[in-house]
């Protein structure tokens, strides 16, 4: 119970923290990274930052989220979570997804 | 006649939900509290996302003679044939965002429980307390009804099998809606007695915390999508008495991974939509599947069926499948017409006749590349010289499951069809290996 109570209180305190905004290098860096991760059929240019990744945009589906949030994690020293309504935000678009690791990255 | 669920007394714990443990009590008031708010049709879709209350969505059917109707997918298509099959069919849901376009009820919010023990629910052996669908090859979905008896009786060899025990926890990362999440993270804790944790834990991340969450013995019921994803994230996970894995072999390499890395026994489980789960294995004492008691294969050719125990009627089997002894056999992948993605199942035959049949479609055929050992996808070919890629994919999105859309969608003047008109797979293999 104690370690549910740590994980709440951990949660709450990355829900605290200010949104930072990604830079355009970032949303360059990351569209790169979706290409490579998930052998798209579009270039990183083509990902256009507010463009949705799930449906009818990009057409990500669960499979590719957990493959994303894997590299990302690796990449940016962050763990994604989907507890709070923010997951399917998360990945609503790359500029959300970016600002998403601006906020939480420690590497 | 059948008990609901095997925990013995009122304060037996049932599951764990975010405000603590749920008792036999309070899980069975809020059983009937559901039950008194159902409507009266007859068929219950129930897309609770909270596992704890997919499973009080079940029993509240079950107790009021209702069907759970559980789909393979949630696409707008297959709703409107499951409206058809069953034009009084309600959904059931915790989510606001549910956007069904069927009769919704939402799950209510719950009282404190009376003191008074309340009395397990007995269920008729032959009640039909579910309809699993496959995919058919034709695209028209497949019901498969489930007994409350036929499921009982697979999911007890299950839990003698792998020696699940009521001071257990389940936590589960696959969705109770599908047979292998429906078997053995709800109908495995009320039969052996044991906990469900509510969570639905997806990163792994969420994993790590879903485990934490409850007490030892932790039992983590999972897919090699999930488990892999576990394994490479590097987390450091609490302890995990017994892995359990289904809706695709696990590689050797990973299944060693798991154990060495979770120092806990690792599972898998083999069944189908159609049979329920029918053998299971210890990928780390050697390959061979041993089937679950009772439960016979019979090979005719390329085709395998099984029989006994909980299966009705011979059910033919979609894998290649070699017999070892009379309850030994090995798996050699699936037969050429299914796909499986991450554990989600279709026929290769219906996914071509739905493209063909998509207006603007002159002729198209779908691919399934050499499996390299990581998540293979689908492609497709098309002939559609008035269509974009966008205005094709929504149009499958209405009817497939996304993990079955094609990647990539290759637009061709004409299909590399042989003098017969038929379409050998090496010609295909030879179209997307020249577009790499």
């Amino acid at each position: 119970m104690q370690e549910a109570l740590f994980h709440i209180f951990k949660t709450m305190q990355n829900n605290l923290k200010p949104v930072i905004s990604s830079t355009a290098d970032l949303q360059d860096e990351v569209a790169q990274l979706l290409v490579e991760c998930l052998n798209l059929d579009v270039t990183a240019d083509q990902i256009t930052p507010d463009a949705p990744l799930y449906g009818d945009g990009l057409g990500l589906d669960s499979i590719d989220v957990l493959e994303v949030a894997l590299t990302v994690s690796k990449r940016y020293g962050l763990q994604l979570r989907s507890d709070g309504a923010d997951n399917r935000h998360i990945f609503g678009s790359l500029r959300s997804l970016c600002d998403y690791i601006a906020t939480h990255r420690t590497l | 006649m059948l008990p609901l669920i095997l925990h013995q007394s009122p304060e037996d714990i049932v599951a764990w939900r975010a405000d603590g443990a749920v008792t036999r009590q309070q899980f069975l008031f809020e059983v009937d509290q559901l039950a008194a708010q159902l409507p009266t049709g007859e068929h219950l879709l129930n897309m609770c996302r909270d596992r704890y209350r997919f499973s009080v969505g079940l029993a509240a059917a079950m107790v009021s003679g209702k069907v759970s109707l559980l789909p393979s997918a949630h696409t707008p298509e297959m709703l409107r044939q499951i409206r058809g099959l069953a034009p009084d069919v309600f959904c059931l849901t915790d989510n606001e965002l549910c956007a069904q376009d069927l009769p919704q009820v939402q799950y209510p919010a719950m009282g404190a429980c009376p003191a008074s023990a309340l009395a397990v629910p007995q269920i008729k052996a032959a009640q039909r307390i579910a309809v699993v669908f496959t995919s058919g090859s034709t695209g028209i979905p497949q019901p498969h009804p489930k007994t409350w008896g036929a499921l009982v009786s697979s999911v007890q060899a299950e839990i003698a099998r792998l020696g699940v025990e009521r001071d257990c926890t389940l936590i589960g990362t696959v969705p109770p809606q599908h047979m292998y999440g429906f078997e053995t993270t709800i109908l495995m804790a009320w039969l052996s007695g044991c906990a469900l944790s509510h969570a639905q834990p997806f990163y792994p991340a969420d994993i790590c915390c879903a485990l934490e969450a409850v007490p030892a013995p932790r039992v983590l019921v999972s897919s090699p999508l999930h488990l892999r994803a576990l394994i490479a994230s590097g987390l450091v996970l609490p302890d995990i008495k017994q892995v359990v894995s289904a809706t695709a072999p696990l590689p050797l390499k990973l299944a060693q991974d798991i154990e060495s890395g979770f120092h806990a026994p690792l599972f898998e489980i083999y069944g189908s939509t159609e049979t329920g789960q029918i053998a299971a294995r210890r990928p780390a004492h050697g390959p061979a599947w041993q089937l679950f008691p009772g439960i016979k294969l019979t090979v005719d050719g390329e085709c395998a069926r099984a029989h006994g125990a909980h299966i009705g009627e011979p059910v033919a089997l979609s894998d290649q499948i070699e017999p070892l002894t009379d309850e030994h056999f090995l798996l050699h992948g699936r037969m050429a017409d299914l796909v499986n993605i991450a554990g989600k199942r279709h026929s290769l035959a219906s996914l071509d006749h739905l493209l063909g049949s998509i207006p603007g479609v002159v002729d198209g055929a779908f691919y399934m590349p050499d499996e390299t050992g990581h998540i293979t996808r689908l492609a497709a070919c098309v002939v559609a010289p008035r269509m974009t890629p966008s205005t094709l994919l929504s149009a499958l999105r209405e009817h497939i499951d996304p993990v079955f859309l094609p990647r990539p969608l290759l637009f061709v003047d004409a299909l590399p069809r042989n003098s017969t008109g038929k379409l050998p797979r090496s010609a295909l293999q030879a179209l997307f290996q020249s577009h790499e």
